[in-house]
């Protein structure tokens, strides 16, 4: 099989193939392999073992639930985990996610990407007494999570996102806004109105302009587009 | 302070930069997690050291749930739940500590609720809006009788809930995350006191000293040491491996349990959950076998029972598929509607790892390395003890250790599934209570010794040797040339995924479901010839930013002590318990095998020592357990 992978080391002489070079390059290469039933990521990693050990990339739970191996394959951000190499055109070109800053090969900063999910103070706010059992939650109200409690942080939609692309620091982008909506939806969170006052801006929330390109990519079939849509819903009721 | 302590050792002295906190933890997953919450919520200075982001943790893959009797669905208490416990510990479980797990864990899975975890709902009945709970194995009420009806869950992605709730708590709390740094040793005084921790900055590559007055080990399993496993693949024991060359023992290494439904080749799990919401094991023939091997439980015997079934059937050549070497578990008739609403997480792993949709087709499963019972031996307030001449059980100061790398131990010889997740909560949170007390009696800080990093950054150098060095004692780093020039070598370059791979294959071919002493020591025979290798492995990169090349041959160091304590430990253990099934010695034997191994690693000489310690029979309020026979 042939790819094509993003190279970035920023020391020099880092590498059997990056000869010195500071600048980023598409490197080449060659790998025999039978793609039947193997994913993206069962490549990068043949690669890394048999061919290139200096190819670098992050990879953890590699069965699509983690969110470590967001990258950009033939174009689409996917998770190289459950990505599979059957299917794709070659040479199969994988790169960084896009937008952020990229620290070796296929390893992004996302510090960025972080700052927005905390910003969005993605946890139950509750300041009632605790009581003695759990707080009784009916099946309905539970159900108004599923779509939104599921997200890994992969980071494959804010990095599609042209929002994201033009105002990476203002715009909060759609996992951060996923998560915020996650938590104005619980029936148990009290902090409804706070969380909408911090949204109700317009680079953090409104620059989503309902391009649906996380919604195309999200690789666990969630839709940040829609949850966006119900906060931006929550803050016309209540001007009315 | 006064002036009698200012002799201490002043922090410019250190050959490398520090950081100072009351507490470090090693480890982003619940155990650490949980831990981390309890010290930064007592306003202590906490520092969470992680080799990847936390959510990144293999807590995350956790599926099925968490076990405590709320009795939300079955009439419940939690002495029924610690009676299943120790029985299906094969009786190796310390009673003590498993009456605490089990008396704690309502209130801890209350905890996790208070938190925020979106665990699901019972829809109707009196317990409408109440946390849903799913059966499990091996869980009974009346001890032993009808199934029990109490792991809790979020969906089939309880441990998704869990970890990111733990992540967000913390956020909420301050602690301080060091998240893609890489734990590498324990720092340890000569009077045996931890005073902290070296790790690696991953991505500028330079080592950093964490010091502080009480270090948690929460690093997890090491299934990894397998060449087909659970687990992911950051699971390679690191803290086992910080524990071994600090000189300290592990316990019970001889127990792995090898989950019956992982899929073939891939190892993705497939929860027990499966077969809780109603999943039933069918070999080639269509024949539900469980019926044979646990007539009353079936398909929810305990995990060592279901597994050594699956393992008969294929042997017997009733397995699936064209090599007959797995078989299937079918849930088309809990029916679409179910399926995608209690188990959307497997149906999506199935399909895309099995190729098989679950409402229409049998997902094809087998026996697959999944968690380690062993461990570093603890309390069960998370203290590290080890014998000493006072006693088995003596606490290693500023030393604690939760979660799966920690044995404590309430999972014995077999673990119960929905039982590793409560682990992690109930142990983190006490181990993080009694760390507070720890600090509060100690406020001052011992002196770091001078010789605390020379063994770190002497690894890290042995990293940075190139091919044309080898076999050449030391590192001359003014004589680096490039990696393929001047290859004075005789033998082959060693590389450390050939390594690896040649000692996980040595570990799934003599240390699996069944072990005869014949098989094991085959597999310490070659084992020791992988080892000999390993000194003339060397890595092509020698970049320092985000040297994943070099993470992997520090992980590899670390597996390779494991699969040694793996090997010697199941040899010396001439009996069956639990997930260690000798077909040399089928029977359990109390008389002399009622007992927990500790197993070292002379630091001076190198060799293997082995060590025993009674079970803890007597727990904390009620009576004992006898030790009976065990079936399902």
């Amino acid at each position: 099989m042939r790819f094509r992978i993003y190279r970035y080391n920023p020391e020099s002489g880092g590498g059997a193939d990056a000869g010195g070079s500071l600048r980023p390059h598409m490197q080449s290469y060659e790998l025999d392999f039978d793609p039947a039933g193997k994913k993206v990521l069962d490549a990068l990693i043949a690669i890394k073992e048999t061919v290139d050990e200096s190819l670098s990339f992050r990879r953890s739970c590699r069965e699509g639930v983690c969110g470590s191996d967001g990258v950009n394959v033939n174009g689409r951000n996917v998770l190289a985990c459950v990505t599979p190499l059957e299917g794709l055109s070659e040479p199969i070109e994988i790169r960084p996610l896009p937008r952020l800053g990229v620290i070796r090969d296929l390893i992004v900063d996302m510090d960025q990407f972080y700052q927005h999910y905390r910003a969005v103070k993605p946890y139950l706010i509750n300041l009632d007494p605790e009581p003695e059992n759990e707080r009784l939650q009916s099946a309905a109200e539970r159900a108004e999570l599923d779509g939104l409690w599921e997200c890994i942080l992969c980071g494959c939609c804010t990095t599609s996102c042209p929002s994201f692309w033009w105002n990476p620091e203002k715009f909060l982008g759609p996992a951060a806004l996923l998560q915020g909506y996650r938590f104005i939806a619980d029936s148990r969170d009290q902090a409804t109105s706070e969380r909408l006052d911090f949204l109700e801006d317009p680079y953090r929330l409104f620059r989503c302009h309902g391009i649906m390109n996380c919604v195309e990519v999200c690789p666990k079939g969630l839709n940040p587009t829609a949850a966006i849509g119900k906060i931006k819903g929550l803050l016309v009721k209540r001007a009315l | 302070m006064n002036a009698a302590v200012s002799t201490d050792i002043p922090s410019s002295t250190s050959p490398i930069p520090k950081r100072t906190f009351d507490a470090v933890i090693i480890g982003g997953g619940g155990a650490g997690l949980r831990a981390a919450l309890q010290l930064s919520q007592a306003n202590l200075k906490v520092a969470l050291i992680s080799k990847v982001f936390p959510t990144r943790s293999h807590t995350v893959s956790a599926q099925g749930g968490i076990t405590a009797a709320l009795a939300n669905v079955s009439d419940d208490n939690w002495h029924w739940h610690m009676y299943d416990t120790v029985k299906g510990s094969d009786y190796l479980g310390d009673q003590d500590a498993i009456e605490f797990m089990c008396r704690n864990a309502p209130t801890a899975v209350y905890e996790l609720e208070h938190m925020g975890l979106p665990f699901s709902r019972l829809e109707s009945g009196k317990n409408a809006g109440k946390i849903y709970q799913r059966p499990f194995g091996g869980q009974s009420q009346n001890y032993g009788g009808e199934q029990a009806i109490r792991t809790c869950a979020a969906a089939d992605r309880t441990g998704h809930a869990l970890l990111h709730t733990l992540y967000q708590r913390n956020i909420a709390a301050r602690t301080q995350f060091f998240d893609e740094f890489f734990a590498l040793d324990l720092i340890r005084d000569d009077d045996g006191y931890v005073l902290g921790v070296t790790a690696l900055e991953i991505e500028t590559g330079e080592p950093w000293l964490f010091e502080a007055r009480a270090t948690l080990l929460a690093t997890g399993g090491a299934c990894r040491v397998f060449r087909h496993s659970t687990n992911a693949h950051i699971n390679t024991g690191d803290g086992l491996g910080m524990v071994l060359r600090a000189g300290l023992p592990l316990e019970d290494m001889e127990f792995w349990q090898f989950h019956p439904t992982g899929i073939p080749e891939v190892g993705s799990l497939i929860s027990e959950g499966v077969r809780g919401e109603g999943g039933c094991l069918e070999n080639k023939d269509g024949e539900r076998f469980m019926a044979r091997y646990a007539p009353n439980a079936k398909d929810l015997a305990s995990r060592d029972v279901v597994a050594r079934a699956i393992a008969q059937e294929i042997r017997a050549g009733r397995g699936c598929g064209p090599h007959g070497d797995y078989v299937h578990l079918k849930i088309e008739h809990l029916g679409a509607e179910k399926i995608m609403a209690r188990l959307p997480g497997i149906r999506e792993l199935s399909m895309q790892f099995a190729g098989a949709d679950p409402i229409t087709d049998p997902i094809p499963v087998t026996p697959t390395a999944h968690y380690m019972m062993g461990g570093i031996p603890s309390n069960m307030h998370g203290q590290v003890v080890t014998p000493v001449q006072t006693g088995p059980e003596e606490a290693v100061p500023g030393l604690y250790a939760v979660g799966e790398c920690a044995c404590v131990s309430v999972h014995g010889a077999n673990r119960l599934g929905g039982n590793s997740l409560l682990d992690l909560v109930v142990f983190g949170r006490a181990a993080g209570i009694h760390m507070i007390e720890t600090l509060r009696d100690n406020p001052i800080p011992r002196p770091i010794p001078h010789t605390a990093v020379e063994k770190s950054l002497a690894r890290l150098a042995r990293w940075s040797q190139r091919n044309s060095e080898r076999n050449s004692k030391g590192i001359n780093e003014g004589n680096s040339k490039g990696i393929n020039e001047g290859n004075n070598a005789d033998s082959p370059i060693e590389t450390v995924a050939g390594i690896r791979t040649d000692m996980q294959k040595i570990m799934q071919d003599h240390c699996g479901v069944y072990r005869t002493a014949s098989v094991l020591q085959e597999g310490l025979e070659k084992l020791a010839a992988v080892e000999a290798r390993l000194p003339n492995a060397v890595i092509s990169d020698h970049s320092k930013m985000f040297n994943t090349a070099r993470l992997e041959a520090l992980e590899l160091e670390n597996l390779m002590l494991i699969a040694r304590a793996t090997l010697v430990s199941a040899l010396a253990r001439t009996e069956s318990r639990g997930a260690h099934s000798r077909e040399d010695y089928p029977q359990r034997d109390d008389e002399h095998w009622l007992r927990h191994t500790l197993y070292s690693r002379s630091i001076d000489t190198q060799q293997d020592q082995l060590d025993y310690k009674p079970v803890r029979l007597k727990p904390l309020t009620v009576k004992t357990f006898q030790p009976m026979e065990r079936t399902y």
